[in-house]
């Protein structure tokens, strides 16, 4: 099945080793927002790691041990070039969360102050609420969000008026929303927090592994992603960010690996970015996480954006002809990432993954970690679809004729 | 379908047709109990007089599972001395973690909760209006003497 952006399905498909399980039915993977699967190239360059060039990294004099240390780096110079930044700015993390919480704590704790206002967004994950409500406690900073309008767009005018009329020190936002799917301006959005002095932090969870993404062409101050949405194993994360602001800061973690100096009087700090990269680092997992992105360059991530944005538009199209669906956020697929809720009246999220998961189909159902935006939409959960390169039309064609059957199922 | 057990015909009986479903004028308590996984949300009034459930009624959003559970849930406890009450919460939560077998006595409809057993995922939903009524009465030690109390 060749689509026009001639991403071939079938052939990457087989490279994803659990999409081709032994036995049982073909798994529609159609969860890909919560986690997606890893292709061998993946695998492989972990399993390699361990058995050829398993040690410490930045330590040992013996030859494995730089071995070991170089291809971390590689990795890191990989991943550094793949969202358009110099690995000085190019910090490991444990996931996308982890980095959210260093930027807050390791900027927010000293540069917010009583009555500073940090803005983020009512459709942000958890992960880019809580830790800024936990820094905002102890500062004296207050947290405002910018309010979601019925097309699931942000409402800028409000932006623009609280950045006039508010002390706004930072603005965190979500590039694409994991519930809603929506694509951020954050380019524009960046542009006029930048012109009141804000520092703007971009969450790239659902952006960075689903289409090009540059530090620099976004114009924003940092970028957190995490490996395990973008083909990339689990347990490690990314902060890219300006060396200006990370030179700026102190760290988040102390321990080993950070330290340029350590004496009973005091320490001194490593270079960027192993100033925030505090103890052994997850090396096999950067490895790992190096070879996702050899894999998303090699198909590339404006073909790998055409086939999902192809993919979407065919899906919202399906979904619209399951009686009563309705599918929340914008219409035009051109405007959203992959993410794709919906809601089928009288049949609650729980069942409809219950009842497609016997299809050998996999959705999501809950809040997605998003309880404002569940507020703001007025409902308890969505199910949401959401897709990757290795998806295609029938999987889209499986999950509608399961969601048709459960609907009837549930009407009795 | 292996789905069977989980959706039996009387689960979905109760939630299409939720038996004591709304609000009481005024009840001796009321709850909210969420579960923070998914939103499932279930209200709950009741009044007791004399050591005895003399009403009930439950309210709330969330899927089959939960909303069937608190249906049948109320119709079990309807009537039910607060020491009975507690054993049929003791029972379901052994029903459903595969514990013990149901007595049906206690349980009415409820039995059929048993399939819930095989789907972990699912076990919160279907405790949910349980675990609400074993908030709103009185605990065991305190229902009045009498008939034997004590269980924990
Ligand atoms: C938009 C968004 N931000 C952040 C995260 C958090 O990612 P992680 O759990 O890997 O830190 C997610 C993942 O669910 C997400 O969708």
């Amino acid at each position: 099945m060749t689509h026009a952006a001639g991403i071939e399905v079938a052939t990457l498909r087989a490279d994803f080793p659990i999409l081709n399980r032994e036995g049982g039915r073909r798994l529609v993977y159609l969860d890909s927002a919560a986690t997606s699967q890893k292709p061998w190239p993946v695998l492989g360059a972990m399993e390699n790691y361990y058995r050829e060039t398993n040690a410490n990294v930045h330590r040992g004099v013996y030859e494995l041990a730089a071995e070991a240390t170089e291809r971390f780096e590689a990795a890191r110079d990989r991943v550094a070039a793949f969202v358009g930044t110099r690995r000085e700015g190019l910090v490991f993390t444990k996931n996308a969360t982890e980095a959210l919480n260093l930027i807050a704590w390791a900027w927010g704790m000293r540069n917010l102050a009583p009555g500073d206002v940090v803005v983020t967004t009512e459709m942000e994950h958890h992960s880019n609420i809580v830790p800024w409500q936990i820094v905002a406690e102890m500062t004296g900073a207050r947290v405002l969000f910018i309010p979601v309008d019925g097309d699931g767009q942000l409402d800028l005018q409000w932006l623009s008026v609280t950045l006039r009329t508010e002390p706004v020190r930072v603005v965190s936002v979500t590039h694409v929303s994991n519930v809603l799917g929506t694509i951020n301006p954050v380019a524009e959005i960046a542009r006029s927090a930048h012109s009141y002095g804000a520092l703007v932090v971009v969450d790239g969870a659902q952006s960075v592994p689903h289409m090009p993404v540059s530090l620099a062409e976004l114009g924003c101050d940092a970028l957190v992603f995490t490996g395990h949405k973008m083909l990339g194993p689990t347990g490690i994360g990314v902060l890219a960010a300006t060396p200006e602001l990370l030179d700026g800061m102190e760290p988040f973690l102390g321990g080993g690996e950070m330290i340029s100096d350590v004496s009973t009087d005091g320490s001194t700090w490593a270079d960027l970015p192993w100033k925030f990269e505090a103890g052994t680092p997850p090396i096999a997992e950067a490895v790992g996480l190096g070879a996702a992105v050899d894999y998303l360059t090699m198909i590339g991530m404006a073909q790998v954006r055409e086939h999902e944005r192809d993919l979407t538009a065919y899906m919202m199209e399906a979904l619209a002809e399951v009686d009563g669906l309705t599918i929340l956020g914008p219409e035009d697929a051109d405007l959203r990432g992959c993410p794709v809720s919906f809601a089928i009246p009288d049949v609650h999220p729980h069942d409809v993954a219950q009842l497609v998961d016997r299809e050998g189909v996999c959705v999501r159902a809950g809040h997605h970690c998003a309880k404002p935006l569940m507020r703001t939409l007025g409902v308890t959960a969505t199910t949401r679809a959401s897709t990757h390169v290795y998806n295609g039309r029938d999987d889209v064609d499986a999950l509608v004729a399961a969601l048709q059957r459960a609907r009837n199922f549930m009407a009795g | 379908m292996g789905l069977d057990d989980l959706y039996q015909q009387i689960i979905l009986d109760h939630y299409r047709n939720p038996r004591h479903r709304g609000h009481l004028d005024d009840p001796g308590m009321s709850v909210d109990h969420q579960n923070p996984l998914c939103g499932d949300q279930v209200h709950l009034d009741v009044t007791i007089r004399d050591g005895r459930i003399v009403e009930l009624a439950h309210a709330g959003d969330g899927c089959s599972i939960s909303q069937a559970s608190a249906s049948m849930m109320s119709e079990a406890a309807h009537g039910k001395s607060i020491e009975d009450a507690h054993r049929a919460i003791d029972n379901v939560l052994a029903l459903i973690h595969g514990e013990a077998p149901a007595d049906e006595d206690l349980l009415g409809d409820a039995v059929a909760l048993e399939g819930v057993a095989k789907y972990p995922a699912r076990v919160r939903c279907a405790l949910l209006g349980w675990m609400a009524l074993r908030d709103a009465l009185p605990a065991p030690s305190h229902a009045e003497k009498g008939a034997g109390v004590g269980q924990q």
